[in-house]
């Protein structure tokens, strides 16, 4: 029974399903300070992308797993 | 003649899977990620590179390293021919003027806020390291080319010095039992100080970790994708896929054009922000 590939996908969905939420809520507040205060919109825009490539960096770790995981079997 | 049949069904399953799993579609892929001991030179065909083993150790010339060498010697040679030009006048115009405004960014924008006093000293590694990032992640980008740091053994040496250099840094500022004392916040009472201890040095050792994680992941991730993207035209042996498929990985190329500089930018910020945590213990 072959389950670590299953296991693999499983995986890779559940992070991206974790992470583009946690990325969502992160720009949905971004755009929602730009509009109260459209002259800070630079420092919020550095900011943003800062957290948000923290935050992928959490699940491409779970995606290195999810590909050890499929390549091992 | 029936002997020579084989008459097990199990062994004859497994054989199929082994033989399925050998041949399988994404080996090319794999060929195109990881490193190998020939550079592919294409229209000539392929240079094997040496391979040299010392006191045991395998320290043979792969494609990584060559790219390595030429990362190096393009920055070697970029920034003598610009730091030349500072002779003339002290204003940079034109290559040098890029050159310098890279520099102050990385000077201004992290090292001056997360280090505060004395961040003079650690500027070289950190404008070093971004270079070099930056540099290995643009290299990957061309066609017939690897990326340097799309390998674990290159992301984990980067993050290794960024750790020594982070450790030195306080050590030197703080003395040795000093730096371990102030790892520990103020104002905690003292049945939790072992634990509190301990998880401050696990901490320690995880954030190098992360940051190699998270470099090799990136790089890793954006070219497995345009890889898989291209190759639906081969796996579906189809031309009317391709120009879906090539419209799509132009903007996954594009996408990773961003993130090369983005990952280059993290790295050097990060590595900057532990330099200042250590460095200036009482924020």
């Amino acid at each position: 029974m072959e389950f670590a590939y299953l296991a693999a996908g499983f995986g890779a969905a559940l992070t991206v399903i974790g992470g583009a939420f946690g990325i969502g809520k992160l720009a949905s507040s971004a755009m929602d300070a730009s509009g109260r205060q459209p002259e800070a919109a630079g420092d919020i825009r550095t900011s943003m992308i800062i957290a948000a490539a923290l935050i992928e960096g959490i699940s491409l770790f779970a995606l290195v797993i999810c590909i050890l995981l499929a390549l091992k079997s | 003649m029936f002997k020579y049949i084989q008459a097990d069904p199990v062994q004859t399953v497994q054989d199929t899977l082994a033989h399925a799993e050998k041949s399988s579609d994404s080996d090319w892929i794999l060929h195109h990620i990881l490193d190998s001991r020939y550079v592919d030179f294409e229209p000539f065909g392929s240079i094997p590179l040496p391979q040299i083993h010392l006191f045991g150790l395998d320290l043979s010339i792969t494609k990584h390293v060559v790219f390595m060498w030429i990362t190096a010697l393009l920055l070697i040679l970029v920034f003598s021919i610009v730091t030349k030009t500072y002779k003339k006048s002290l204003i940079p115009k034109g290559f040098s003027n890029l050159i310098e405004l890279l520099v102050v960014f990385v000077r201004d924008d992290i090292a001056r806020p997360t280090i505060g006093k004395g961040f003079e000293k650690f500027l070289p590694y950190l404008l070093t390291v971004f270079f070099f990032i930056l540099t290995g992640n643009f290299l990957g980008l061309l066609p017939y080319s690897a990326t340097v740091t799309s390998n674990i053994s290159v992301t984990a040496t980067l993050a290794a010095l960024s750790f020594i250099v982070t450790q030195a840094g306080g050590i030197m500022k703080n003395g040795f039992w000093g730096y371990f004392k102030g790892l520990i916040p103020h104002g905690v009472p003292a049945f939790l100080l072992p634990v509190m201890f301990v998880v401050e040095v696990m901490g320690l050792f995880t954030r190098p970790f992360a940051l190699a994680i998270r470099l090799f992941a990136n790089m890793t991730a954006g070219h497995i994708v345009i890889l898989a993207l291209i190759g639906l035209i081969f796996i579906l042996q189809t031309y009317f896929v391709a120009p879906v498929s090539i419209a799509f990985a132009l903007f996954i190329y594009l996408l990773e054009i961003l993130v090369a500089l983005i990952q280059a930018y993290i790295f050097t910020m990060l590595s900057s922000l532990f330099i200042g945590m250590a460095v200036h213990q009482e924020h």
